[in-house]
């Protein structure tokens, strides 16, 4: 019967396709479930054993103890490890991190605006290829060669000293440079040149989320607004700035998390103060207090977690 | 919650919870070798010519023994620690801070002397130097030693050397007229506590101190008070031997303790710089190629121990890394090293270098003394200003 119905032309009922591909292929469409676990369980499994089961044996050493005589971790839960990140050293390196990253958060929102303004609006043809190329192109060489390289422009006897120098405005720096925290020998041996790197190297990740957002604005909101009678600041304030908003804090996202991780640039400009990420590698690699390195790097993900939700809030993920 | 969190650590597991092999039974002849042998070193302490044509003491080897040698180099003594822990090396190049540590994990075994020839041939003072040697057994043939050096720049100090360390300790003004703040270095690294340590026991000796890596809690106490006081004069504390010769010549540094190899290199470009021996003593670091307790090229390696200890090896090693040689003949007659090559590495002061050993807590000097892990949370301290 049904071969007659296949042969029979204009029915609706095609031929079933035989073989094994053409089951497998009946059979993934009637059970589109089926599809779904197998598409999906190698990555998960990947996800799951490798990077949240290396997070969760982490998480577990946390609550363990060194022993203070032998040095030996002690396999027993305790939160003393968490007590210790509490103490004046731990909690400045905390603070010293987090607050850098806030920082330069900060400047490179602000210097990312008129940078990604400019390249979404008035940018045209020749001009926006060469500013994404502008962009884009210190991230194309070597973080460590940029790192270097800032570490001889910011050196006492680097290009900017000289620059100063020569401009006879070799005051202007050392009165900044003597200001008592942030200041220093050098400005490669302060935390404001560990500030202008950081600056420097994330402020591409805050240009590109901000110029996509800026994008999908309409113009005709900005000059419906100047009809209405706004100022320009009126104009920013009320109309861009909301709208563009989820963009920025989708770039902040990028710009805050790096810095908090890095581990790098701290080490090579600044003081030598340490940062999260070098105290992390300094108690697991150097002292073999794992419990205490895994204790600090639950400081950045409980941080991250926080700032996510409440980047979440603020709709920074409608621009990703 | 135990046997989960060892099958989920694999990459941690190295650390503390791996059941430690017995040490085996030293070799008892030789045999033919096993075609290959793997050694973790630190950078340029084994050289085939890469770099340098003339810099080559493993083709030779490669050639007259057949075994293939592969070379994994690491930065720290914890990161060879690490290695070998991980296991799959055969040898280790392992400075005082770390020979200890990888003999009471049972991760090296014994050697037998017999087996290396040129073993007699070692300098004295190194034969049985308490780094490699533990109860009279010795787990591993010298490599090479040198002294941390103070570094300073002959301008700053009108060609008159330094003669003590508190140049780099206590704030003062150089022969050059400027105060020494902001212009002196320290070593980014736990260790350095020794130095400070070693500056008290000439300087403050009501303090009692003994061996400056044995410290009970108030002499600690005042090292780290001396180190607080020298964070004030230390812009930026050197980590990375290449930074400290950058900081050297772009920051305005003037003195520093330091490793002969930078001095060398920096004379070799002609800068200003030369080094010296203050009078409260040195400290050093001393290697030893050691052997990993569960070795797959036992023989290979034992070859390869001997070969480290011929003059010729020892003396180019030497000259390349600005060492000096554990083979007192090394130090004649070598093209690369020269006849005074030894000196100015340092070779007359063994006795004034308090080589690097890992603090303990069981120390012998006196009844307890403080762990190497609170050396590194306390010195991070110092260094953040605490």
């Amino acid at each position: 019967m049904t071969v007659l119905t296949v042969d029979t032309p204009g029915s609706s009922i095609l031929p079933r396709r035989g073989g094994f591909a053409g089951a497998l292929s009946d059979a993934f469409w009637r059970h589109p479930l089926l599809l779904l676990i197998l598409m999906l369980t190698p990555p998960l499994l990947w996800l799951g054993i490798i990077y949240i089961g290396s997070l969760i044996a982490l998480l577990l050493q946390s609550f363990f103890s060194i022993d203070d005589f032998s040095g030996v971790v002690n396999p027993e839960f305790t939160l003393a490890t968490y007590a210790q990140l509490l103490n004046g050293t731990n909690l400045d390196i905390i603070l010293r991190t987090v607050s850098m990253a806030a920082l330069v958060t900060l400047a490179s929102a602000v210097l990312a605006f008129p940078i990604a303004y400019y390249a979404a609006r008035y940018a045209k043809g020749r001009w926006k290829a060469f500013f994404y190329l502008g962009v884009m192109l210190p991230l194309w060489s070597s973080y460590l060669v940029k790192v270097y390289a800032w570490k001889l422009i910011l050196a006492k006897e680097g290009i900017v000293t000289w620059v100063f120098a020569k401009l006879h405005l070799g005051f202007v720096l050392e009165a900044i440079l003597s200001l008592p925290v942030i200041g220093g020998n050098s400005l490669s041996v302060s935390y404001l040149g560990t500030f202008l790197v950081f600056v420097y190297i994330w402020l591409p990740y805050m240009i590109l989320p901000t110029q996509a957002a800026l994008e999908r604005v309409p113009a005709n909101l900005i000059e419906a607004s100047a009809d209405l009678g706004a100022s320009p600041r009126q104009t920013f304030r009320t109309v861009l700035l909301p709208l563009a908003l989820p963009g920025i804090v989708a770039g902040s996202i990028f710009t805050f998390s790096l810095t908090l991780g890095d581990y790098i640039i701290p080490q090579i400009i600044g003081s030598s103060r340490l940062f999260i990420g070098q105290a992390v590698y300094a108690q697991q690699g150097t002292a073999g207090n794992v419990p205490l390195a895994a204790a600090f790097s639950v400081v950045p993900i409980v941080i991250m977690g926080l700032y996510l939700a409440a980047a979440k809030r603020l709709g920074a993920f409608d621009a990703l | 919650m135990k046997y989960l969190l060892k099958s989920c650590t694999v990459a941690l597991a190295s650390l503390s919870f791996v059941t430690q092999t017995v040490a085996a039974e030293p070799l008892k002849a030789l045999s033919k070798g096993e075609g290959a042998v793997t050694i973790v070193a630190w950078a340029g302490y084994i050289e085939r010519g890469e770099t340098d044509k003339a810099y080559d003491w493993v083709s030779d080897f490669e050639k007259e023994s057949g075994c293939k040698v592969s070379v994994k180099t690491a930065a720290t003594s914890d990161e060879m620690v690490a290695l070998m822990n991980e296991g799959g090396f055969d040898l280790v190049t392992a400075s005082g801070d770390a020979s200890l540590r990888l003999i009471a994990g049972k991760r090296v075994q014994p050697i037998n002397t017999d087996l290396i020839p040129s073993f007699k041939q070692i300098d004295e003072r190194l034969q049985s130097a308490p780094w490699h040697t533990v109860k009279g057994v010795h787990y591993g043939v010298p490599y090479l030693w040198g002294p941390n050096v103070l570094m300073y720049n002959t301008d700053a100090f009108k060609d008159k050397a330094p003669t003590s360390w508190n140049v780099v300790f206590e704030e003062q003004t150089l022969p050059d007229g400027k105060s020494n703040k902001g212009r002196v270095q320290a070593y980014d690294g736990p260790i350095y506590i020794a130095d400070a340590a070693m500056y008290l026991m000439a300087h403050k000796p009501d303090l009692g101190i003994k061996d400056p890596y044995e410290l009970n809690e108030d002499q600690y106490k005042a090292a780290l008070d001396l180190l607080r006081g020298q964070r004030q004069l230390v812009s930026r504390y050197w980590h990375d031997a290449m930074i400290q010769v950058d900081d050297f010549k772009n920051e305005g540094v003037v003195a520093s303790g330091s490793w002969p190899f930078q001095v060398n290199l920096m004379q070799a470009d002609k800068q200003k710089i030369a080094s010296t021996f203050p009078e409260e003593g040195v400290t050093g670091w001393a290697d030893t190629t050691m052997l990993h307790a569960d070795s797959e090229h036992p023989n290979c390696a034992y070859m390869w121990m001997e070969h480290s200890l011929k003059p010729k090896v020892q003396g180019d090693a030497a000259a390349w890394f600005g060492a000096v040689p554990s083979v007192p003949a090394a130090c004649k007659g070598n093209e690369l090293l020269t006849d005074e090559g030894c000196k100015t590495n340092g070779y007359e002061h063994f006795d004034r270098i308090k080589f690097w050993k890992t603090p303990v807590a069981k120390c012998t000097s006196q009844s307890e003394c403080v762990p190497y892990h609170r050396w590194v949370s306390d010195y991070i301290g110092v260094i953040g200003g605490r």
